[in-house]
Formats: C-alpha cells, sequence, structure tokens
C-alpha cells in the first residue's frame, strides 16, 4: 500500500480528479495550501509597497492506493497537472502501514478502493 | 490594576449621566421657519453620514491581518456608542455653543440644553436638533479616521481614552474655530477661511493626530517587510463603496437645505473621486505594471477627502482639478514620502486624509467661485490671491495644533495607561487579546 501527496496547480484540480475517476481511483483528499518552490513565490504590491516573496496557492492531494494502482494514479496525476512551466508542481510517494474503514472495521488493501 | 481602571471610567460615565435633563419634548407642531424638504434632507444625509463609520470599518479592517479585522470594527462602531454620548452631552455646546474668545464654545447647551426644535443661526430652515445630529456623525467619524495610523498595536482601553479626549480637546474646539458662531478661523466673525464640509475640521485634524500617533507609537513588529498583505481586499472595496456613498451625506448635506448648492456639492463630491481614483490607477499602472484595486479606492477616497471642503464652493473644473492632483499628491504622499520616511502610517490615515484635506483645503483659494454659490468665496482663478493665503493660514494653524495637541495627548494616555499593547499580544492579534474573539473560523 502506498500514500501519495501531490502538489498541484490549483487550476488542474478538475482534470486531474476526471484521469483519476478513469482509472477507478476514487479515494481522494484535497486540501487548499500555500508553498514555494524554486520559482520562490510572487511580488505584489499593496498600496505601491511591493512585497516579495509571498507564497504561492497550490492544492495539496492525498491519495492513498493499492500498489498495482500506484503507476495508474502516478500517470494520471502527472497527465492533468502538467503543463510544462516551473510550479507545475510534486509528487511524493510513502510507504503505508494500514489502513481501516471506520463504517466496517475492515483493514489492509481492501479498506481502500 | 487594569481591572479597577476600567471600573472607575464606567462610574465616572454613570455619574455624568445623572445630570440628564429629559425636556424639549416637541408637543408636534411645525415651528415657524422651518423647510420639511431642507429637513428631510439633513436627516437624510444625516443617515448618510453615520454609514460612513461602518463603511470605513470595513475599508480599514479589510486592509489589516486577519488576527486583528474585529479590533478595526470594534475601534470603529465604539466611535458611533461614545462619541454620540460625548457630543450630547458636551461635545455640541464646545463646538457650537455660544462663543468663548473665539476659540470654543462654552458649556451652555450640555446635554442639549435650549436646543430644542426651533432653528439655529446655523442652518435657518432645520430644526435645531437636526443639525445636531448631522454633525453629530462628523465627530464620530473623525476620530475614526485616526484609527488607521495606530492599527493593530494600541491597547483598546488606551483607544477610548485617548478618542475621548481628542474629541473634546482637539475635535470639537477646532470645529468651533470652523464652522462656530464667533469662531476665529472661519466666516461667522473669524479671519474668513472656508471649510464646506469638513476639509480643516475632519481631515486635516484627523490626519495630523495620525501623524503625531505614528512618532509616539512607533511602528508594527516587522514593518514594513514582514507585515502580511490586506487580508480581505474585498471587504475594503466594499467599505469604500459605503464611504463613497456615504459621502453624498457629507458633502452634499452639509448645503443644510435641498437646494442648488447640495446639488453642487452632489456632483463635485462625485466627480473628484471618480477622477482621483482613476489617477491613482494609473499611477500605479505606470509605476508597477498593473492598475492596482487596492490603488483604486485609496484613491477615490483621497479624491473624496480633498473635495470636501471645496464641495459646494468650486465648479465642476474645480472639482477634476482637485481630484487629479488630489491623486497625484495622495499617490506620492503614501509612495514615496511613506516609503522615504518609513513611519508606519499602517492604513494611510496621514497620507489620505491629511494630505487630501490639505490640498483640498488650499485648493478652495484657488478655485472658489461665488458663481456657484453666493455664499463661497472668489479663489485665485477669480481674481483674489488672498483668499488663498487666508486658507493657508488656516491649514498651517489647524496642522500646528492638531498634530501638537495630539502628540500631548498620545504621551499623556501613553503615560498613564500605556499606548501599545505586549509585543507577544501584538503577534497573537488584537482580536484576541483586547476583545477574546475571533473574526473568521477555521472549522465549522
Amino acid at each position: 500500500m502506498k500514500y501519495l501527496v501531490a502538489i498541484i496547480q490549483p487550476d488542474r484540480l478538475d482534470d486531474v480528479l476526471n484521469l483519476l475517476t478513469k482509472k477507478e481511483i476514487h479515494l481522494v483528499t484535497a486540501s487548499n495550501v500555500v508553498g514555494r518552490g524554486r520559482q520562490k513565490g510572487i511580488a505584489e504590491v499593496y498600496r505601491s509597497h511591493r512585497e516579495a516573496g509571498n507564497l504561492l496557492k497550490k492544492v495539496k492531494l492525498e491519495i492513498a492506493v493499492n500498489d498495482e494502482y500506484l503507476k495508474p494514479a502516478m500517470d494520471a496525476i502527472v497527465e492533468g497537472a502538467y503543463t510544462g512551466q516551473t510550479g507545475d508542481g510534486k509528487i511524493f510517494v510513502f510507504d503505508m502501514q494500514e489502513c481501516l474503514r471506520i463504517r466496517t472495521g475492515e483493514t489492509g488493501p481492501v479498506a481502500i478502493g | 490594576m487594569t481591572k479597577l481602571r476600567g471600573f472607575w471610567m464606567w462610574v465616572c460615565c454613570l455619574a455624568v449621566l445623572g445630570w440628564v435633563p429629559f425636556a424639549n419634548a416637541s408637543d408636534g407642531t411645525v415651528p415657524p421657519g422651518i423647510n420639511a424638504a431642507d429637513t428631510v434632507w439633513v436627516l437624510l444625509a444625516a443617515a448618510l453620514v453615520m454609514l460612513m463609520t461602518p463603511g470605513l470599518a470595513f475599508f480599514y479592517g479589510g486592509l489589516v491581518r486577519r488576527k486583528n479585522i474585529l479590533s478595526i470594527l470594534m475601534q470603529c462602531f465604539m466611535m458611533l456608542c461614545v462619541i454620540s454620548l460625548q457630543w450630547v452631552f458636551c461635545g455640541y455646546s464646545l463646538a457650537f455653543g455660544p462663543d468663548l474668545a473665539g476659540v470654543t464654545g462654552n458649556l451652555d447647551w450640555t446635554w442639549l440644553a435650549s436646543v430644542g426644535m426651533d432653528p439655529s443661526g446655523y442652518a435657518p430652515t432645520v430644526p435645531h436638533r437636526a443639525f445636531v445630529i448631522f454633525q453629530m456623525m462628523f465627530a464620530v467619524i473623525t476620530p475614526a479616521l485616526i484609527i488607521g495610523a495606530f492599527a493593530e498595536r494600541m491597547r483598546f482601553s488606551s483607544f477610548l481614552v485617548f478618542s475621548l479626549l481628542w474629541t473634546t480637546l482637539v475635535y470639537d474646539p477646532v470645529a468651533h474655530w470652523m464652522w462656530g458662531k464667533g469662531g476665529f478661523l472661519g466666516t461667522l466673525g473669524g479671519m474668513g477661511a472656508v471649510d464646506f464640509a469638513g476639509g480643516i475640521v475632519v481631515h486635516i485634524n484627523a490626519g495630523m493626530a495620525a501623524l503625531a500617533a505614528v512618532f509616539v507609537l512607533g511602528k508594527r513588529k516587522g514593518f514594513p517587510d514582514a507585515i502580511s498583505p490586506p487580508h480581505n481586499l474585498p471587504v475594503a472595496v466594499l467599505g469604500a463603496g459605503l464611504l463613497w456613498f456615504g459621502w453624498f451625506g457629507f458633502n452634499a448635506g452639509s448645503a443644510l437645505a435641498a437646494n442648488g448648492v447640495a446639488v453642487t456639492a452632489f456632483m463635485n463630491t462625485h466627480i473628484a473621486g471618480a477622477t482621483a481614483g482613476l489617477i491613482w490607477s494609473l499611477l500605479d499602472w505606470l509605476k508597477f505594471g498593473k492598475p492596482t484595486t487596492l490603488g483604486m479606492i485609496t484613491g477615490a477616497v483621497a479624491g473624496l477627502a480633498a473635495v470636501t471642503p471645496g464641495a459646494g464652493f468650486v465648479d465642476l473644473s474645480g472639482a477634476i482639478w482637485i481630484g487629479l492632483f488630489s491623486g497625484v499628491v495622495c499617490w506620492l504622499a503614501v509612495t514615496a514620502l511613506k516609503a522615504k520616511y518609513q513611519y508606519d502610517d499602517s492604513l494611510d490615515a496621514f497620507g489620505v486624509h491629511g494630505v487630501g484635506g490639505i490640498w483640498g483645503t488650499l485648493a478652495v483659494g484657488i478655485w472658489g467661485t461665488k458663481a456657484v454659490n453666493l455664499a463661497g468665496v472668489s479663489g485665485l482663478i477669480q481674481g483674489n490671491p488672498l483668499q488663498l493665503w487666508i486658507q493657508a493660514k488656516a491649514v498651517v494653524i489647524t496642522m500646528l495644533y492638531s498634530f501638537l495637541m495630539s502628540f500631548v495627548l498620545f504621551k499623556v494616555v501613553d503615560f498613564v495607561l500605556g499606548l501599545r499593547v505586549k509585543d507577544r499580544e501584538e503577534a497573537i492579534g488584537l482580536d484576541l487579546t483586547q476583545h477574546r474573539e475571533a473574526g473568521y473560523t477555521l472549522l465549522d
């Protein structure tokens, strides 16, 4: 079992979700986040005061998958989030120890679905 | 110790209430000389000006950080509560009551004694009390304007005490100098300076107090580079919209009658605000590559402030010039002056209201014309440079008095109560530390 954390551009969220759905990956948690990468944030101007290095808005996706779905999930995210420009985002993959479905008490790979 | 202080403050307030005479009941008849349309307009205008204080609260509130929005809303609204009472208690009498040496009114009209439904010399066609409540809203918003200078770092109790003292010892006398019968600056027995709706009394006055606040309180922690951007610009835009709307009451209402001067003031107010909002946007566009929303609303407010002293004294071209130059000078004050000297006039109360008021008051001496108002003045362009000189003197006198007196009052309150919150409280935010509330919840 793997746990993916993907940071993507907010406007790519719909495409990524649609592609994930096509690959039968439904379990997704999304949050609004701010952050920065190599582009070092953005300069904003307020009453003529330039404020450098403000963090950029991103969307963070958290997805738990069984091992055979790891590749399709990553493909879907890359395909949906790719624009070729700086700031397209990252995917981090972790090994996941356990998963438990609260309603039924099922554990392990069957609980992910 | 702090608790005890607060307790005694309220005891004093209640003791004062003991003297309220509940007289002046109207028998329902209309006194002679009252004009119904004029009275409706002045009452409606008073309501419009009232709305400016909540408007200002949102304008300022959107510009601070999330953790301080309630402190701004609370301070502005509290001016409605506190200064309104001060006004009927002694404020109106000090500002407009029987003259003492041209400097202040006396206390004969305390609790509005002998101020009734008969018209006054100030507004001959409306009940005296309609004039009182119209002027009350000016007294309320003026100390609220100063909040922009000390936002995000002043103790609430000190703010209350300062604002009460400032209104009593600065606003009320200056209003008397300019508008009171016998006041030494104005046209009712004074040196002949004119201020249609409060360029001197409201904007220069509050702007200079704001500057004094900046000097006494010092910068916010982290100013200028580690202060987060405005937390809610849409709210600030809403506030600016309410301000603009209320300004029609402020300026056109100052005609104190439903007449042509009111129409002139209404039109001039709108056009000057529009011009300055446009100019500020264009300047931002030129200098920073993009026209900013905040720049546009700031410019509009600067133009509205600048046209205030001349709204009923200049014609349309005068209003456009006033708006145009107010956009430029206020933009320079906020962009260049503040950046150069690095003073933390947090929401630009001085840069917009002070500078706008100074420019607008001088501008009456340039573009004033009796063609729009027989009770007005002729300015430089009409061949009367003397008026510009008189306006300049009035500006300098008000600037000096307001700055010095405000400086002293801030120092006194600082000495007795302490003006600034503790560093830790400033970091946590005034909403939690001064009011034990949060403006926004993170979870439902």
